[in-house]
């Protein structure tokens, strides 16, 4: 039996055709799906306080993606119309169980991009390896500023700020809040991300306070240690009228709980540079009075921010799982975003065509746009680092609504918090934090 | 050093070589007894820590008072035991017995990993908070710093732990029926002691001591995953220093990194990870057996 094509089939077949007898290359397909890999602590001490909220986020945003429900301007369903398929993989094992692990993301699942991973350690082990593999990578949380500052990236983003923005803020917060406090000790995790904090706080105190005095006697226990008997008693005895710590995690919330106790908060301001990772699951047993940070505007610090954006991603989080959105939960949204942001305008300029993964990278290369709770510009690093700006507030439970709050909350520009481009943390605060703008 | 800061390392030392104390005396009675190396300790710990919290959690919200939550502790601590303990000695160790001891220890190491993923299935990943008992006891002024009562009565229950099993073993029929098959278990056998049901009680009661330690604990941090892998390392340097299989040994031992790592807190907090192994492999370069290790009797 005879079949008559229809005018449609007849046309395709002709451009086809005349595609052919010119010799010119077809544009890329139209993708119906791409794959998207969200690492995050499934299992472990970080799973509950930051990678369940952030596996949460990405997946609250993608869903919102595929189906076109993202508010404006990111209501068009897809990444450059493909629908996500997201793949959630477990980032506990340290790094000898993440290497492989990438690699089997790369080269036997072949995603499209890989969106995610909260430990430093883990993604300075990652960084020569997703160069070698060549596949889009955006860093969604972790802090370490070694990732660009010790070779250029071609294939990595980090669509947040990096650690020095944090310990830069929390100095500004508090040489303007308490002018007249001067001395301060510390715990931190002692590791990477526990040493660089101390470092660039203890760095840029004494660069904004002439009168700046670290105590000789700061706390570094072992992550995961859970039991801070002896240091909480050292720092009680310190004369230091401060306490800052990068805690995270169950860290920290054992830290809080067994300080609180013993009154260490009513001796000494406590500034804790991740504390707004613990203040929905503490609730009522954080302790007024703490300055609190999130690792930027997320989480707590902005759950009021008037913004259609923040106001969907709040609500529908909440609606969905329960809770309010922590730090976490923001910072993996941001990176999803930031791949949807990069296909879709890459598609544009592609003309309306599928784009590949070159000319997606070209579209979030120095880019600057709107976020859930922030703007996100990709300024540093030849525009794959962003920067995004910072904010500190102080604890006081809500008992009225009964639930955690802040008072006092100030917001640092990105421009006053992180370094210049081509110039280290180090040398960026050891020189006076030369050309930040901080009004 | 002034005296309050003496007094305070002192107190601080205490406290930790407490805590260190029940959940090395757990594994040391174990190596003493059955000759294991038992890695799943951990798991009793972790289990002890994580059923005390969840009880304590569901007790307090049943409106019973944070004063009676001192009995979750117990009963966490007897369950554990009880029932972890003695599925692990039945349907593991025992066929283990007759084995090479390197493979008891993979034995065990696999124990663990399956006892730390059962921990994530049943009670999830989300860290439990159960601080009821500690803030029922407040806290107290001593040094001119303020301490948890429950801190100190950490010491106190790390004291009757000791003193009962001093008494266990030596006043008692089945504590001299212990004693001999730690010298001897061929002979022992000969003798017409049960062996086996020396094994299971031993087991059993040492894992008590590890779910004890957990179960304490736990009101005085967030119970997590992966939590007890630390605790059972230091519980191991413990052993190490007093020598394996020494009860004494695990007192002093307990008692030397805790005071060595309280004063590295206090007054060289950078080494304060480097200590305890430092102090460790000291005693090991002049006394490779432990400060304690039981003699053996040599057999022709």
């Amino acid at each position: 039996m005879f079949h008559i094509p229809n005018i449609r089939t007849l046309a395709a077949a002709s451009f086809s055709a005349a595609i052919l007898a010119t010799g010119i290359s077809a544009p890329a397909h139209a993708k119906d799906a791409i794959k998207i890999a969200v690492p995050a602590f499934l299992s472990g001490a970080a799973a509950g306080p930051f990678g369940v909220p952030a596996r949460n986020g990405a997946e609250m945003v993608i869903d919102a993606i595929n189906a076109g429900k993202l508010p404006e301007p990111y209501s068009a369903a897809g990444f450059a119309g493909a629908k996500a398929e997201a793949i959630f993989i477990d980032e506990a094992g340290g790094n000898a169980k993440q290497v492989p692990e990438y690699r089997n993301l790369v080269q036997k699942r072949d995603v499209d991009v890989i969106a995610g991973y909260i430990s430093s350690g883990t993604c300075a082990a990652l960084a020569p390896v997703i160069e070698e593999l060549q596949r889009l990578t955006i860093f969604s949380t972790c802090g370490t500023p070694r990732i660009f500052e010790e070779a250029p990236r071609k294939y990595i983003f980090r669509s947040m700020a990096h650690a020095t923005a944090d310990s830069v803020a929390a100095a500004h917060y508090v040489r303007t809040m308490f002018p007249d406090s001067h001395s301060y000790t510390g715990i931190n995790q002692n590791y990477a991300w526990g040493q660089d904090s101390w470092r660039d706080f203890d760095l840029t105190m004494q660069q904004l306070d002439s009168e700046a005095k670290p105590s000789e006697k700061t706390q570094f226990p072992k992550i995961f240690a859970g039991q801070y008997g002896s240091e909480i008693s050292a720092m009680s005895l310190d004369k230091a009228e401060m306490v800052h710590s990068s805690f995270w995690g169950g860290d920290l919330e054992s830290f809080i709980s067994q300080a609180n106790i013993r009154g260490l908060f009513k001796k000494k301001k406590a500034i804790l540079t991740v504390g707004g990772t613990a203040a929905y699951r503490l609730g009522k047993k954080l302790p007024d009075g703490i300055i609190l940070g999130a690792r930027g505007p997320y989480g707590i610090l902005v759950r009021d921010r008037d913004t259609a954006l923040n106001t969907w991603f709040v609500t529908t989080y909440k609606d969905r799982y329960g809770t309010y959105p922590s730090g976490p939960s923001y910072q993996y949204a941001q990176a999803i975003l930031t791949a949807k942001y990069g296909y879709d305008k890459a598609m544009k300029d592609n003309g309306g065509n599928f784009p590949d993964q070159d000319q997606v990278i070209a579209a979030i290369k120095g880019a600057k746009f709107e976020s859930f709770s922030t703007t996100v510009d990709f300024a540093l690093a030849d525009g794959h680092q962003a920067i995004t700006e910072n904010v500190y507030g102080i604890t006081k439970y809500d008992s009225e609504n009964g639930e955690p709050g802040v008072t006092d909350v100030k917001f640092f520009p990105a421009e006053c918090v992180m370094p210049p481009d081509g110039e280290t943390s180090v040398e960026w605060i050891k020189g006076g934090m030369k050309g930040a703008k901080c009004n | 050093m002034d005296f309050n800061t003496a007094l305070t390392i002192l107190i601080d030392g205490l406290e930790f070589s407490s805590y260190l104390f029940i959940v090395s005396v757990g594994l040391t009675l174990v190596f003493g007894v059955m000759k294991i190396l038992n890695v799943a300790h951990a798991n009793f710990y972790a289990w002890g820590a994580y059923m005390a919290a969840w009880l304590i959690g569901r007790w307090t919200n049943m409106g019973f008072s944070e004063g009676s939550t001192f009995l979750m502790i117990a009963v966490a601590t007897i369950v554990v035991g009880l029932v972890l303990g003695y599925l692990v000695e039945r349907c593991v160790l025992r066929y283990m017995y007759e084995r090479d001891e390197v493979v008891t220890v993979l034995a065990t190491f696999a124990l663990f990993l399956i006892l730390e993923d059962a921990i994530l299935l049943i009670f999830g990943v989300d860290p439990y908070f159960a601080d009821q008992p500690m803030f029922a006891l407040g806290s107290i002024d001593i040094g001119g710093i303020t301490r948890t009562v429950y801190g100190l009565t950490m010491i106190a229950v790390a004291i009757v732990v000791g003193i009962g099993l001093w008494l266990l073993l030596t006043k008692t029929t089945w504590g001299r029926l212990l004693i001999a098959v730690i010298h001897d278990r061929e002979m022992s056998i000969s003798m017409g002691i049960n062996v086996k049901r020396v094994y299971i009680v031993t087991f059993i009661l040492g894992a008590m001591l590890g779910a004890l330690g957990g179960a304490y604990v736990a009101p005085t941090i967030s119970v997590a995953p992966g939590f007890a892998v630390d605790v059972v390392v230091l519980s191991f340097a413990v052993v190490a220093i007093g020598g394996m299989g020494s009860i004494p040994g695990a007192i002093i031992g307990a008692l030397i990194v805790g005071i060595a790592r309280a004063i590295a807190v206090h007054n060289f907090p950078q080494v304060e990870l480097f200590v305890v192994f430092a102090v460790m492999a000291i005693v090991l370069v002049f006394k490779p057996e432990g400060l304690f290790a039981p003699e053996r009797s040599r057999k022709i």
